[in-house]
């Protein structure tokens, strides 16, 4: 039926995937990569994974973007060109035909695969034992509640590694302030961020609201929550705190702690990550809330970077 | 890439596929591009197309599987600290060449 | 029935016209202020049209109020980023670098 929407979109994600890859502009590079992250949501879209093309969209593209921008901004004020240098032929030569052999193989070891969705069978049947519909969500915090937990862990302790990154007479300051290039522009960038910041907390807290019955949850609403931090951040709607405030540490942690705390009461119940029987709803909601608080602190320190030591002192917002 | 013949692939083998040339696509980025920060790019689209080879594998008839939704929710937001982790490193590894008191660099620290 | 439904198709076949207008402009005005012109200007109005036809396609006020809400934030910030980029240009002074 939909066969040519998928084979055009499919053509579509490649394309925008070769032009990101090989085109020799760094910035136009990114801008195809954000393009390309939001067909793959289409994609995701168009294969019945709601879930996934949130968060594909907001974290793969959205998030994954503006590190790159960043990056690329941060390079080009350091004097690093960000030029790709002069590959030997040789190496184009035998990567390609490396790359073109893997290709093959892999899409004939994927064409040997029949598709199926086996465990949507198995998952299904036990939703109703946890009072929930979204049957991602049940696997991400129910039935591979361990996977999750760790992944938290995972996301704090990449923070960790970006933070470890701080020169040392930089620690414990702020992150460099995400400026804009003079104060009119400053003003713009601010007055959206506060109108945006209090709408993403709201679509943030439906999100995960959401995320028991119908697609959303955690890790879709952290995003949105860091996309409002960010944008509020960028206009100087709010400044960056210093990486040693106990209550941003709190902040952190509370997600993780929370969910281990949870998994470990889960063993008065029967085991590790267990939830007793008719409690299920509200320890994931309970879970899901502090999960995504925590996930939407990290994820915008994760953008902002590590402490740097001079951070510009913010210029007195008149009228430049 | 002939291999997508008309009538017997499902939609679900559509998008495996394009993920497998999409893996291979990244892979070979990574090889022939010079700068860090592309690679980094690069790294994300090999993640993508396996993301998609697991999702595409997982759509059936009727439903699409939530196990690998879950996965590749999870693998999408460890590609993100991945790639947080990834940008800083370099960045900072820009940094490291000047000496940090804008001094002249008289010695090369490693 | 019949009328929502050519009601729909009209207002999506609009839309994608000024959608395609606003893609065209894109990539053939000579410089980029003419160029935000097209982008922001036709393409809100496209997605306006887009997000109505869905709207009259789906016939429910919760599905409608969502988009609606979807096209004010786009609107919101297609405005704020045309005007950080117009700003930019003039400040460089220079045709843009993309």
């Amino acid at each position: 039926m939909s066969g040519a929407f998928d084979l055009i979109l499919c053509l579509m994600i490649l394309g925008t995937a070769g032009i990101a890859l090989f085109v020799r502009d760094a910035l136009a590079a990114i801008a195809f990569f954000i393009a390309f992250g939001n067909l793959m949501g289409l994609a995701w879209l168009s294969l019945g994974a709601v879930n996934v093309a949130l968060a594909e969209i907001a974290i793969g593209a959205g998030v994954t973007g503006i590190l790159l921008i960043l990056a690329r901004a941060r390079l080009l004020a350091l004097g690093d060109p960000v030029h790709s240098g002069d590959t030997p032929t040789w190496l184009w030569l035998g990567a390609f035909a490396a790359c073109t052999s893997f290709a093959v193989l892999l899409a004939a070891t994927v064409l040997s695969i029949t598709p199926e969705s086996g465990l949507d069978r198995v998952v299904a049947p036990l939703m109703p034992g946890l009072g929930i519909e979204n049957r991602v969500t049940g696997v991400l915090l129910a039935f591979r509640a361990y996977d999750t937990l760790l992944e938290s862990f995972v996301l704090l302790g990449a923070l960790v590694a970006v933070w470890s990154l701080a020169p040392a007479r930089a620690w414990p300051g702020r992150p460099a302030e995400p400026r804009m290039a003079d104060g009119q522009m400053h003003q713009v960038a601010g007055a959206s961020g506060r109108v945006l910041l209090p709408v993403a907390l709201v679509m943030a807290a439906y999100l995960v609201w959401a995320g028991s019955d119908l697609p959303g949850g955690a890790f879709q609403a952290g995003t949105v929550l860091a996309g409002g931090l960010m944008l509020a951040a960028m206009g100087g709607a709010i400044g960056l705190p210093r990486s040693d405030r106990p209550l941003l540490r709190a902040a952190l942690v509370l997600g993780p702690l929370v969910f281990l705390a949870i998994g470990l009461g889960g063993i008065a119940a029967g085991g590790f990550l267990i939830y007793p029987k008719g409690l299920a709803k509200a320890l994931i909601v309970t879970i899901e809330y502090t999960l995504f608080l925590s996930i939407g602190v990290t994820l915008a320190l994760l953008v902002a970077g590590p402490p740097v030591a001079d951070s510009p002192v913010p210029d007195a917002g008149g009228n430049g | 890439m002939e291999l997508l013949a008309p009538e017997p692939v499902s939609a679900g083998h559509i998008y495996a596929v394009t993920g497998a040339i999409l893996t291979a696509l990244g892979f070979y980025a990574f090889i022939v591009r010079r700068h860090a920060l592309r690679q980094l790019l690069a790294v994300n689209v090999v993640g993508a197309g396996v993301f998609l080879i697991l999702g595409g594998l997982g759509r059936g008839p009727d439903a699409i599987d939530p196990m690998p939704q879950a996965l590749v929710i999870t693998g999408i937001v460890v590609a993100v600290a991945l790639t947080a982790f990834g940008a800083a490193m370099i960045v900072r590894l820009a940094e490291a060449p000047r000496s940090p008191d804008q001094g002249k660099a008289g010695k090369p620290d490693a | 029935m019949i009328w929502t439904e050519l009601l729909v198709l009209a207002l999506l076949g609009t839309g994608l016209g000024f959608y395609a207008a606003g893609s065209l402009g894109l990539l053939r005005f000579p410089d980029t202020a003419s160029r935000l012109h097209a982008l922001t200007k036709a393409d809100n109005v496209g997605l306006g049209l887009v997000a109505l036809a869905a709207a009259i396609h789906w016939g429910s006020g919760a599905v409608a109020a969502k988009l609606a809400l979807v096209w004010l934030l786009a609107v919101i910030a297609a405005g704020t980023t045309s005007q950080l980029l117009a700003r930019r240009v003039r400040k460089n002074e220079e045709p843009d670098r993309r």
